[in-house]
This record gives structure tokens, sequence and C-alpha cells, in this order.
């Protein structure tokens, strides 16, 4: 490899890891506090129990996303000095901001975290909600330098220089509104499937847990409703490209010619030899329809573009395609949820449904990674669309090799350590409240806790009629106030 | 006043912020790897304590000053990180496995064999990061780091692997070690437990007394504009005297068991050393080829940069009062549900 693709794989490397850890990190704290809000609204100790453990996972997943995006600020400069000299001014402010956000988040997180049972509890929550807002700010900040890569505007070049710099402009540069909206979703929807399958996988093993059956509605709730919505911000998204990227749609698309009736390609292989894809499906019209809501619109292809600056088309296209397979899957499954839920059906107590829970787990996280590559291919060969190119922005450092496997190594042992520590407090936690707290897998209930489930709980799935798996000390306070919401006031 | 001043004000105020939490952070974990004596495991239990939850806000400040400075000095940044690739990169590395294993660590409270490994990782990280972060400043305050152009001229390895940045990286070393002691001698309760720590201050003071001086001579020969700067601006000498002032009192203090006043004094003393650095190779923000003005950016960008950081602080400081004074008031933190034996709180079942 050269040294310009050590590069580019180290960043691409540095950013993938730290965007699995930054998108848990904006999002668990929304888990948290819904849980803490049902809590105060309820006073069901499972919520208490839930929000605890997801503060708990929330730590580590923080903690490791901070040193990852402690390496990717010094990585700016480190791979691309050019870069960071040429447009430091214009995208410093919101990585500024985005600091400070982040700084909020980190600051909260410790009185949220340290401050349970120690300040009041209306100020533990808002502390909790501060967090979420931070991280939301910190994802949407941080998505606006990348819009103003894609699409800058803010200054104009003059001799390889940047002058007349709006640093307000740059940040809201064209692209800002649909990739914020896109990225921010996303996190959302990739935190609430890779949770819906965690708590799916433990109510496999034990199905009658109250605490893991809450879990699990919650995280699907969030789930379903990021998955349907995500479609319409892409459509957004995707005409925005149309016409103000154009070549990025052309790449994700493989469309090497422009048309009118542009179709719209499904798989394929594309072959930029030939400026044919083969094995792919096509729809007729399909892409003109979505890029600009008609049939017969003209749509660009990559033949408008001369052949310098055209994206590299099988690495976008095919990260396209696993964007668009992966968000049409989730989106299946949301609405199955939603028709079983409307349905009054009960699918918590069906096998086959929390197996799918658990095999789309993983597609949140795939789909924004691919999304994101998407846009990163797409705007090749450009660092800056259209101000620099990113051979041009590489360091001069001439071993980066070494760093690049160095930095591969060390995130692969992080991300495996990462799971192993989970997975372990998966397994050691008790998968009850109000029991005594043994460690190890719980063996599931005597006879004796039997106790009728309200019928309310059918929502998403109250099937299972009859028992909770909470037996022991305290079951029969549980069964008082341990149901869900209402049943509690007798 | 100039907004380049301002804002290369506002990064020194964030480096000595970071020196104080930050390198205060690093030290706690090089007396966790120097943890002996009959009270060992007391000792790396106040450690975590005192590091627990505010770590990955104390580490932010550094983030800040790299954020300022390609914001407000981008061909600054720049030339920093073509010139000084190795060392940051060993920095970062090191950053990464001490965060991460800190956290691990705490997170696994187990007491077994994979929660020790980690412990050994944080602290050995804890050791690496500061001399590579010392390497680092020594090398820009040396002036053997050269750029004509915006092109780095002076090589990848030579400007940094030398005496001089070596003995600034043992410096920032013992620096951090001293601060944390000092802390900790201060936040113990046990007294038994406050004289350890008493007895790695007073250890780890001598050691930055030492290193001061060592340092200091070798600038003559080493890093003239450092030299001439501490020696010949009128303006440093009355640095030069609180700063000698700080570290008497600190030491005297610790000898008299005062530790409240020793912490306030020793904290006094490392942000002086920074504020005595940063005004010695004063206007250079790269000895000496790029200084505060060559290397200012947009001025639009600084004005609003420094807008964010007023309107920022008026946020980040109350909240990081409440923080602290929420962590210090009280020991230990929520504990791990499920895993210590504590129930949860069942508040309403007996209406």
């Amino acid at each position: 490899m050269d040294q310009l693709t050590y590069a580019r794989s180290q960043m691409g490397m540095s950013l993938a890891f730290h965007m699995v850890f930054a998108a848990l990190g904006v999002a668990m704290p929304l888990f948290m506090v819904i849980s803490d809000f049902r809590y105060m609204k309820t006073r069901d100790p499972d919520y208490l129990e839930l929000s605890r453990r997801m503060a708990k996972g929330t730590t580590i997943l923080f903690a490791v996303g901070a040193v990852s995006g402690t390496v990717l600020s010094f990585e700016l400069g480190l791979l691309w000095p050019a870069f960071m000299g040429t447009f430091g001014d214009v995208i410093g402010l919101p990585f500024a901001l985005e600091g400070f956000a982040f700084f909020t988040e980190a600051i909260f997180l410790g009185i949220y975290l340290y401050g349970r049972g120690k300040i009041p509890e209306k100020l533990h929550f808002l502390s909790g909600i501060a967090v979420a807002l931070s991280g939301l700010l910190s994802a949407f900040f941080v998505t606006c330098v990348n819009a103003c890569m894609n699409d800058p505007s803010g200054f104009r070049m003059v001799d390889g220089r940047p002058v007349d710099i709006d640093p307000l402009a740059a940040m809201f540069s064209r692209p800002w509104a649909h990739e914020t909206l896109h990225a921010l979703l996303a996190c959302y929807q990739a935190t609430a499937f890779a949770l819906a399958a965690v708590h799916a996988a433990v109510l496999l093993k034990h199905p009658r847990s109250p605490l893991f059956r809450k879990a699990l509605r919650l995280s699907l709730a969030v789930a379903c409703v990021t998955a349907l919505v995500q479609p319409l911000a892409g459509d957004f998204a995707s005409r925005e490209i149309a016409t103000h990227q154009p070549e990025k749609l052309a790449a994700a698309e493989a469309l090497y010619k422009t048309q009118k009736h542009a179709p719209l390609l499904l798989g394929g292989i594309p072959d930029d030899a030939t400026g044919e894809v083969r094995y792919g499906i096509e729809i007729p019209s399909g892409l003109s329809l979505l890029a600009f809501h008609d049939p017969a619109a003209e749509v660009k292809g990559l033949d408008a573009f001369p052949p310098e600056n055209r994206p590299p088309v099988l690495a976008t296209h095919l990260s396209f395609q696993v964007m668009v397979g992966a968000g049409s899957t989730m989106a299946l499954l949301a609405v199955v949820t939603l028709y079983a839920w409307w349905r009054k059906r009960t699918l918590l107590a069906s096998r086959k449904y929390l197996w799918a829970v658990v095999v789309c787990g993983p597609l949140g996280m795939i789909a924004l990674e691919a999304g994101w590559l998407v846009t990163e291919f797409g705007r090749q060969p450009w660092i800056v669309r259209g101000a620099m190119r990113t051979r041009d922005a590489v360091t001069p450092f001439a071993h980066l090799a070494a760093p690049f496997w160095t930095f591969t190594l060390v995130y692969v042992f992080l991300g495996v350590a990462v799971v192993y520590l989970l997975f372990r407090q998966l397994r050691h936690a008790p998968v009850r409240v109000g029991a005594p707290l043994t460690v190890g897998p719980v063996s599931l209930r005597s006879p004796d806790s039997m106790a009728a489930e309200s019928s309310e709980d059918g929502d998403i799935g109250g099937a299972v009629k009859g028992t909770e798996d909470r037996d022991g000390v305290g079951a029969g306070e549980a069964n008082g106030a341990g149901k869900d919401r209402g049943t509690h006031a007798h | 006043m100039r907004t380049e001043l301002l804002l290369g004000g506002v990064m020194v105020v964030a480096l000595v912020l970071y020196v104080l939490f930050g390198g205060a952070d690093f030290g706690g974990g090089v007396w966790d790897l120097l943890a002996s004596g009959p009270r060992k495991k007391e000792q790396r239990a106040l450690i975590e304590k005192a590091l627990g939850p505010i770590w990955e806000a104390n580490h932010v400040w550094l983030i800040l000053v790299v954020v300022l400075l390609f914001g407000g000095f981008p061909p600054a940044f720049a030339a920093l990180t073509t010139a000084l690739h190795v060392p940051m990169t060993l920095f970062l590395l090191g950053v990464v496995f001490r965060g991460s294993a800190f956290t691990f660590r705490a997170y696994d409270s187990r007491g077994d064999r994979v929660q020790k490994r980690w412990g050994l990782v944080f602290s050995l990280a804890s050791l690496v990061a500061p001399i590579l972060l010392g390497i680092i400043v020594g090398t820009i305050a040396s002036g053997r780091l050269r750029v004509e152009a915006g092109i780095v001229t002076s090589g990848f390895w030579k400007p940094w692997l030398s005496a001089f940045p070596l003995v600034v990286g043992l410096f920032a070393l013992v620096l951090f070690a001293f601060l944390a002691a000092t802390y900790l001698a201060n936040e113990a309760t046990d007294p038994a437990l406050k004289d350890d720590f008493r007895a790695r201050a007073l250890f780890a003071g001598i050691a930055v007394g030492v290193l001061a001086a060592v340092s200091f001579a070798l600038s003559f020969r080493s890093a003239p504009v450092i030299a001439s700067g501490l020696t010949d601006h009128p303006m440093t000498w009355p640095l030069h005297v609180t700063t000698a002032a700080a570290a008497t009192t600190a030491f005297h203090a610790l000898l008299r068991r005062h530790f409240r006043l020793a912490r306030i004094a020793a904290a006094a003393q490392a942000a002086l050393i920074v504020v005595g650095w940063t005004a010695s190779q004063y206007p250079f923000l790269v000895v000496p080829d790029i200084s505060i003005t060559s290397a200012a950016g947009n001025e639009r960008t600084r004005a609003l940069l420094l807008v964010a950081l007023a309107l920022g602080s008026l946020l980040l400081f109350p909240s990081l009062y409440v923080l602290y004074r929420v962590f210090k008031s009280s020991g230990a933190p929520d504990p791990a549900p499920g895993a210590e034996g504590e129930p949860p709180p069942r508040s309403t079942s007996h209406e």
C-alpha cells in the first residue's frame, strides 16, 4: 500500500471504531433517562435497575469513545497536516463547539453516575437530560464539519488558500441539515437495535424476566420509530445529493451514463473499465423517481464529470447497497412489530421473533458505518470537495505502515476487550430485581412465585400470562409494586 | 487586545488546567504502579477513588488545547503534527491504554487476575504518557524543530531524540507525580495513608527541584530561546520568584502536615511552571520559526472561538464545580448493580 492508502486506512479505521462508541455514547443516555422517567412515574424498581445497568454500560462505552476521540483530534493533523493547516480556521468553530458539548457530557455523566441517591431525584434526572442533550449536540457539531468537507461554503479559494472565511457559513454548509438529521437518527437507531438484540437474547434464555421484557419494549419502541423515520430522512438526503453532489449519487447508484428515466439499481458489481454493471437488478425510472420525485427527470451519470473527479464507484456503490439493505431490513422488522402491536399480538413470547430481533441487532451499526462510508467514498478524490484533494493533504511522514498496523491491533484488541467485559457483566448480573443478588446465571422461577401478570402488559407481548421471574426476598412487595404502570395503585 | 493573544492566553489557561487535573491523573497512575508497603491495597483504592468519574473531564482540557490550536493557529498545528508524528502517536497510545484500562478495571469489579492486569496496563501507560508529553513540550521549546515556508525541514526523529526533550519529559513525569501525591495526601483520611503519600510527595518534590535545575542548565546549550526567555525577560523574574515561593511553601507545608495548604501551593507551583515556560518562549508557538502572529489564522474564527469560549465557560465552570462537589462530598459511587450485593431501593411498595 502507498502512503495515501495507509493514511486513509488509518483514518477510516479510527473513525469506524470511534463511531460505534460515539453513537452509543450519544444514544444510551436517552434510554437511561427514559427509564428514569418511567421509574419516577411508576416507581417500578425494574426501571430503576434498567437505568442503573445502562448507566454502567454507558461508562465503559463513553470512556472508550473519549480516548478514541482524543486520538482522532490528533490524527487530523498527524495524517492530514496540509488539510488542517489550510482549513483549520474554516472548520475550527464546530470542532470547538463539539469539544464543549463533549466536555459538558463528560461532566454531567459524572454527576449522573455519582450523584444517584446523593442529589435530589429531579436534579439527578435533569443531569441525565443534560448528558443526553450534550451528546446529541456533539454529534450535531461534528457532522457539521463533515458537511463542510462535502459541499463547502463560507470561503473562496485563492491560490490554494481559503480567503474571506466566514466560519458560521462554513459550519452550516449546505449539507448540514440532511447530514445531521440522518446521522443523529442513525445513532439512536443503531443503539436501539443493538440494545433490543441484547435484551431479546436474555429473554431467549430467561423468557419470564419482567425486567428484560420492559427493557426490550423500551428499546423496540425507539427502534421502530427511528427505523421508519430514517427512510424519510434518507430520501431527503438523496434528493439533496442528487442536486448538489450529483457525482456522489452517480457513484452510489453506479450510474455511468447521464439519462432521463434513470433506473434504480439493486445490487450489482460495477465495472469502471466497461462502464457496465453486472448482476444487478434495475427498476425502471426508479432513480429519477427517488431523486427528483419525477420518473422522467434527468439524473447525472459519472460521464458528466471528468475522470479525475469521479469517486470510486465500486466502494461507494457497495457501501450504499449495504446501508439501504440493512435499513430496509430494520424497517421491515419495525413494520412487523408495529402491526403485531396494533393487532394486540404478543410477539415477546415468540422465540422466532426474539431471534429476529437478535439477528437484526448489528444492522443499525452496520448501516451507520456503511452510510458514513458512502459519504466519504463519494467525496473522493477530494478531502474538501472542490478545494483540496485528499492526496495533497497527506503527511510527508514516510513510515505510515507502522502507526496503521499498531492502531489496527490496538483497536481490535480494545474492541474484543469491550465485548468481553460487557458480556461478562451481562452474564454475571441477575435477570431480576428483588431476589438475593446471586452472581451467575439465575435459576428460573420457583412455583410459588407465580403471580398473574396484568393483561395491560400485552402491548408488545404479554403473551406469557402468569409468571414473574421475581421470587425469593421481597416477592410479596414486588407483586404489588413491581408491575407495569398502574397496577401498584391498589 | 488582539484576539490571537487572547486566544493564546486561553490556551495557556487550558494547559494549566490540564496539568493540574489531567497531569495529577497521570501521577495517580504512577503511584498506582509504585504502590508498596503494608498499605499497598489502600493506596491503590484511594487513587482509584480519587480519579473516579472525573478523569474523562480532566482530559478534555487537552482536546480543547488541540482544537484551539488548529482553529486559531492552523499552520502551527500542521507543523507540530508533522514533525512530532512519532512522539505524538506514542503519547496517544499511552492515552488510549491508560483511559480504557482504568475504566475496564473499575468496571470489572471482581478483583480477579483480569482486573489486576488492567491495573498494570493503566499504571504503565500513566508512566509513559507524561514523559512523551514532556518530550513534545521540550522539542517545541528547544528550537531544533525547523519549519520553512510551511514545510518541516528538521526531519521526524532528530529534534525530539535528544537530551533536553528527554529531561523535560522526566521533569513532566515527576511534576505530575508530585501533584498527585500532594493531592492524595490531602484526600486520604487514614493518617498512616496520609503519611505514605506525604513521603512520596516530598520525594517527588525533591526530584522536581533537581530536574528543574537540570533542564534549566541544559537549556543554555539546547534551548537558547527558552534560556534567554527565562533569564532576560523582565517579566519572567517575578514568575521565578513566585514559583520558588510556591515550591518552598508546598515543601514546608508537607513537612508540617498542612495538607490543604500543601495542595494549593503545589498546584500554584505547577501552574507557574507552565506559565513560566509559555512566557519564556513568547512570542513563539514553535521556536524559532512560528510565532503567534505568523501562525494566526482567520480573525473572525478567532473572535467566534472566543465568544464560544466565554459562553461555554458560563456553563462549564458551574457544572464542573457541581461535579467536584458531588464527587468529593462522599465516597463510593453508585454500587455496581448486582455485582456488590446491595439491594436496590424499593421505594413505594408499602402504600
